[in-house]
């Protein structure tokens, strides 16, 4: 099977300072792929990378679209997301004072605004418009239902406690109709009981769509319970990669995360 | 909490605020220049001075004495008026469009009220276009003036030297302002919060200084004045004596003439541009676009993250907003007949801000309220002259004490789960 995302050589520098030192793996499709690794091993940085917000200085990521790839270093992030990789964010960012359906709409923007004819026919009211707004509502209520927050529906985003901003905020980017979901600490801030229940919606997600999710994580009950595939890095190198029971049991994982045994450093 | 409203510390407070107002008001009120016969002198007001002091005293006192009560009442007041408020809330737009359409036809309207009345609908258009900008896609623009500006400039020139009248230009005017909002849009659109505010301040300005010393074209700071005015659609003019070959208003109807008909027929034409105007952003809000502009200024990371590309959206919210300032502009030059580049400094940017403001971004009727407040309510208290700057820093503080999220908070969502 074709990997929906290859990344190849990845290399980010800041100044003198090399977050990422030449990565390579890839993303399969329909499964579940976590990055893990200490802090300041380079996860997010990479995250950035991939979604556009920084420019990777060398290597190359690329995004499969049905059998054709497309290169990903270098564009904006908007085109990126518009190619079909969708991102939540560490520190949760949703549109505060709109409503949690208008947060899903947004998400829409792309089919919406072709059925509005570029706002003419959404001025003039036509049935073209008024039929893809019902659809994309359709689709909204779909995941809100998904998610319990149906009776939320009409509340202003920023009422929601914090577990359920996290998961409108997935679903939100699930709403753009993604091929690479990316999910920044996706558990971070919750209790063990939602950790394990947002497990279960990732899994869910990805079930449902054949959808490839790409996540960071810090929750190691989140991560070996959610993932097919497990890359770990350290100092911005990849030091492993493969299923979680392989995972826990390779050394140089358990050396960048506990430290290493004094003789070794000896 | 024993200590709120006890006598020594408000007495404590209060002293403090004496010794402030003391220390301000020395320079500020205690001595003043005067012109004499041999130069400068400086004389002092002690007992000017004195007044203040004791008045900051006394008003410090009765504050602090007064503990926070106030805003517990406030708070009461407040809940104890919603259900009364909410239902006016739904009405209020309509009796606002009724008043304005019968208000010409009402006893007290003379020609000077119905001329406020116009300046209002000029304000309210101003703030209905800069909202779009400012309320819903969050880019603080204070030199919103320059659209009203290049579209009174285009309107006068294109009427003096092309011999084009009110209706050829009130497609062309918008056009024109819309350009110039594009051209300034594109390279500073990547600016953010107070860069772009700075930004766009200075591009107010250059219109302004532009139009003053470009003499050829604006004839400088004289102005083109003798700006035709509107005529009735085209088949008839305002005025008693018509040109050969046109037919004057009171004729073709065959009623008495009256200066007033061309004020009043005016005055209608700017109500129907600012309703127009209105029903465009309230259907441009519930679609793709207008929820784009929201999602921007509540967080625009997010929206660049869900596939928005950002620049294209906030011009197009730069030149729609430059568009309506634009057709302000049109109707400033009918309102006036003269147009000069003192009519648009920055205390005229800084006014649609604070309409926009103080309304509630966002809000259109809050937008409609803060007009009447801070453009009526000046013109209405024109004969007191001196005081009318005094009034108009009053209502500002008074909104901003009470209403600090402007008049008008809440937001309507554009779309509703059943």
């Amino acid at each position: 099977m074709t990997p929906v995302l290859s990344i190849d050589g990845l290399t980010m520098r800041f100044g003198g300072l090399t977050a990422i030192d030449s990565v390579s793996f890839e993303v399969r499709p329909a499964a579940i792929t976590a990055l893990i690794g200490p802090n300041g091993a380079g996860k997010t940085t990479l995250f950035n990378c991939v979604t556009g917000f920084y420019r990777p200085t060398k290597g190359s990521i690329r995004l499969d679209r049905g059998g054709s790839q497309v290169q990903l270093a270098g564009l904006p992030g908007h085109r990126i997301a518009r190619l079909g990789v969708a991102r939540t964010f560490q520190n949760i960012r949703l549109f505060a004072k709109m409503t949690v359906l208008e947060n899903l709409l947004v998400a829409q923007h792309a089919e919406l605004m072709r059925a509005s004819l570029f706002s003419v026919a959404g001025i003039l009211g036509l049935p073209r418009y008024r039929r893809a707004e019902a659809k994309a509502i359709e689709t909204a209520r779909h995941w809100l239902d998904r998610v319990g927050l149906i009776t939320r529906a009409n509340d202003p985003a920023d009422t929601l406690p914090y577990g359920d901003q996290r998961r409108l905020e997935i679903v939100r980017a699930v709403c753009t109709g993604p091929r690479l979901l990316c999910l920044d600490e996706p558990a971070a801030g919750l209790n063990p009981r939602e950790s394990a229940d947002l497990a279960a919606l990732i899994r869910a997600i990805s079930a449902e769509l054949d959808l490839a999710v790409l996540l960071i994580e810090h929750d190691m009950s989140v991560v070996m319970g959610v993932s097919d595939h497990i890359v770990v890095l350290d100092y911005g190198r990849k030091i492993a990669e493969g299923g979680p029971a392989a995972i826990r049991a390779d050394k140089a994982v358990i050396a960048a995360y506990l430290g290493e045994p004094e003789d070794a450093v000896a | 909490m024993v200590a709120v409203g006890s006598p020594i510390r408000a007495l404590k407070e209060a002293g403090l605020a004496a010794l402030v107002a003391a220390v301000l008001g020395l320079p500020l009120i205690g001595f003043r220049l005067v012109d004499q016969a041999g130069g400068e002198a400086l004389a002092t007001r002690w007992h000017d001075l004195a007044y203040v002091i004791v008045l900051a005293f006394i008003g410090r006192l009765g504050l602090v004495l007064a503990g926070d009560r106030p805003s517990r009442s406030s708070a009461a007041v407040k809940s104890a008026l919603t259900p009364i408020v909410r239902p006016v809330g739904t009405y209020l737009p309509w009796l606002l469009i009724l008043f304005a359409v019968i208000l010409p036809a009402l006893p007290f309207a003379t020609r000077g009220v119905i001329d406020s009345g116009i300046l209002i609908l000029t304000y309210v258009l101003l703030g209905w276009g800069l909202n779009i900008v400012t309320g819903l896609a969050g880019l603080l623009d204070l030199g919103y003036v320059a659209f009203l500006a290049i579209g009174a400039y285009t309107t006068a020139i294109l009427s003096t030297r092309f011999g084009l009248t009110f209706w050829e230009c009130l497609p062309l005017a918008p056009v024109a302002a819309s350009a110039a909002g594009l051209l300034l849009g594109f390279p500073i659109l990547k600016l953010r919060g107070d860069y772009f505010a700075i930004v766009t301040l200075g591009f107010g300005e250059i219109i302004r200084i532009v139009a003053n010393n470009w003499r050829s074209l604006t004839n400088g700071s004289q102005g083109i004045t003798n700006l035709p005015r509107p005529s009735f659609f085209g088949l008839a003019d305002f005025t008693a004596s018509p040109a050969p070959g046109h037919t004057a208003f009171n004729a073709l109807f065959g009623i008495a003439y009256s200066p007033i008909q061309r004020v009043i027929f005016l005055y209608y034409v700017v109500l129907v541009l600012a309703l127009a105007v209105n029903v465009f952003t309230l259907r441009i809000r519930r679609l793709p676009l207008g929820r784009m502009w929201e999602a921007l200024r509540e967080d625009d990371v997010a929206a660049a993250a869900l596939g928005i590309d950002r620049r294209k959206i906030k011009l197009a919210a730069f030149a729609i907003g430059a568009a309506w300032g634009g057709v302000a502009g049109v109707v400033f030059d009918a309102r006036q007949g003269f147009v000069t580049p003192e009519s648009f400094g920055f205390i005229e940017s800084a006014m649609i801000t604070a309409i926009v403001v103080l309304g509630g971004m966002g809000s259109q009727l809050g937008i409609v309220l803060a007009a009447v407040v801070l453009v009526g309510l000046p013109e209405l208290f024109r004969e007191f002259d001196t005081y009318r700057m005094m009034i108009f820093g009053g209502a500002m503080i008074a909104i901003m004490r009470f209403r600090p999220r402007g008049l008008i908070e809440t937001r309507r969502p554009t779309a509703v789960l059943k």
